[in-house]
């Protein structure tokens, strides 16, 4: 498993009146668990810890780094191995149909077209895409485009997969598939959710709140500290 | 079927039509139309085009939704002809219009989208030297067609939430959230393309 590395890491958001909001104060974690659940409230940091993983957010203070990658340096080697998952996958999918969305994920590793072919065809049987494969991407249900999603960031064999929120459009069928698609997954993952549900099983889970880790655990321990913050 | 001319897969002559040859075709058809000047011979290319979605093995429905959505169009431009020009001369420009539509969609309809930006990084090739990437100009078009039902979901979600509010259709107070809103999904597209490693 990758090693995941947070050393006193800080980050503000410029605002337009000319201040800075401040989401993340003197995070520090190491991360090497197979599966990590992260929640925590609206606003509480957890999506810009997420996004730093992949080096879409570089810290103001401290650092980060996967698999000793340093985000602020080595942002283009970082994102071959940490495939990210957004909430909305309607901005994730760039191609226009299918199959060409999960070729495009391919592009960057300079493969032969036939090679393409062959893992696109294998990864549309494997994520039950295949009866969809020429289908225009936007007549695609909101499961469906999710589950494409995340196809076309599995087909690059990532070593870290992070997921913001994956399930918040998709209804309780869909979200279940997505949670048996995690479930089954081989590389490490960082997930980011509001639906408890999904972190049975995990390793760790990570209670952000106010841009601080305010609990660290397993996750029955992590989702009783996470109701009782927000539910007092 | 939807508005959007998206590829169609078929086992077809026009199909197995490499695209560089289908858009070459495209190009010399649009400007072949301005030799066109009798209604007759308008409509004979539009029963060609008509023919060539039989060849690609495509229906007649397929071709009437292409030609629906700028059926509207089409009809107003042929009014003001016939008052101003005369029915041939709008037979003739109705004709030709309604023929170049449905080629075009044809090509759509018959080309995957990875071949169509193929040919376009191949085209854009010579710009290189000017500094522009053809890569990205590639990217450019696919993205482009990808926002076209995402625009129009946003404008029908905009529409609705208008309507559901009671809030008046005027065209600033429907146009204002659909730009921010289309803003926004561009900023979320972005960052999804980096995160993709279309940078690398």
């Amino acid at each position: 498993m990758p090693v995941i590395q947070f050393d006193g890491v800080g980050h503000a958001y410029p605002t337009s009146a000319g201040g800075a909001t401040t989401v993340l104060r003197e995070v520090t974690v190491r991360l090497t668990e197979h599966r990590v659940g992260i929640i925590g409230g609206n606003g509480s940091g957890k999506s810009t810890f997420a996004r730093m993983l992949n080096a879409l957010v570089v810290p103001s203070t401290g650092r980060v780094t996967v698999d000793g990658l340093d985000t602020a340096r080595d942002a283009r080697a970082i994102r071959r191995r940490v495939g990210f998952c957004f909430t909305d996958p309607d901005a994730q999918i760039v191609m226009p149909t299918v199959q060409e969305d999960l070729a495009f994920s391919l592009r960057r590793h300079g493969l032969p077209k036939p090679e393409v072919a062959r893992r696109v065809e294998a990864a549309l049987e494997l994520y039950g895409l295949a009866p969809y494969r020429s289908q225009p991407a936007h007549l695609l249900s909101g499961g469906q485009k999710q589950l494409l999603a995340l196809a076309a960031v599995l087909i690059t064999e990532p070593s870290l997969v992070v997921m913001d929120e994956p399930t918040t459009l998709l209804d309780l069928a869909n979200a279940r598939t997505v949670r048996d698609l995690v479930a089954g997954m081989e590389p490490q993952v960082v997930l980011v959710t509001h639906h408890l549900d999904l972190l049975d099983g995990f390793d760790r889970v990570l209670v952000f709140d106010a841009g601080r880790v305010v609990c660290d655990g397993a996750p029955v321990d992590a989702t009783a500290h996470y109701r009782a913050l927000v539910l007092p | 079927m939807t508005v959007l001319a998206t590829y169609v897969p078929r086992d077809s002559p026009v199909h197995r039509l490499p695209a560089g040859v289908k858009l070459t075709g495209l190009v010399l058809a649009g400007l072949g139309t301005v030799l066109l000047g009798r209604w007759w011979q308008s409509l004979l290319l539009l029963a060609c085009v008509a023919g060539l979605y039989g060849v690609a093995r495509l229906t007649w429905r397929c071709l009437a939704v292409q030609l629906r959505a700028v059926a509207l169009l089409v009809a107003a431009i042929g009014v003001l002809q016939i008052v101003v020009a005369g029915w041939e001369r709008a037979v003739v420009t109705c004709g030709n219009l309604l023929a170049l539509v449905a080629l075009a969609a044809l090509v759509s309809l018959t080309t995957r989208t990875d071949d169509l930006i193929e040919v376009v990084v191949r085209g854009s090739g010579p710009l290189r030297r000017f500094g522009v990437e053809p890569e990205r100009v590639g990217l450019l078009v696919s993205l482009g067609i990808r926002s076209v039902p995402v625009v129009a979901r946003l404008a029908g979600e905009v529409r609705d939430a208008q309507l559901a509010r009671g809030a008046a259709t005027r065209p600033v107070a429907f146009l204002v959230p659909l730009v921010v809103r289309s803003l926004r999904h561009a900023d979320r597209v972005g960052e999804a393309l980096i995160a993709r490693g279309v940078d690398d």
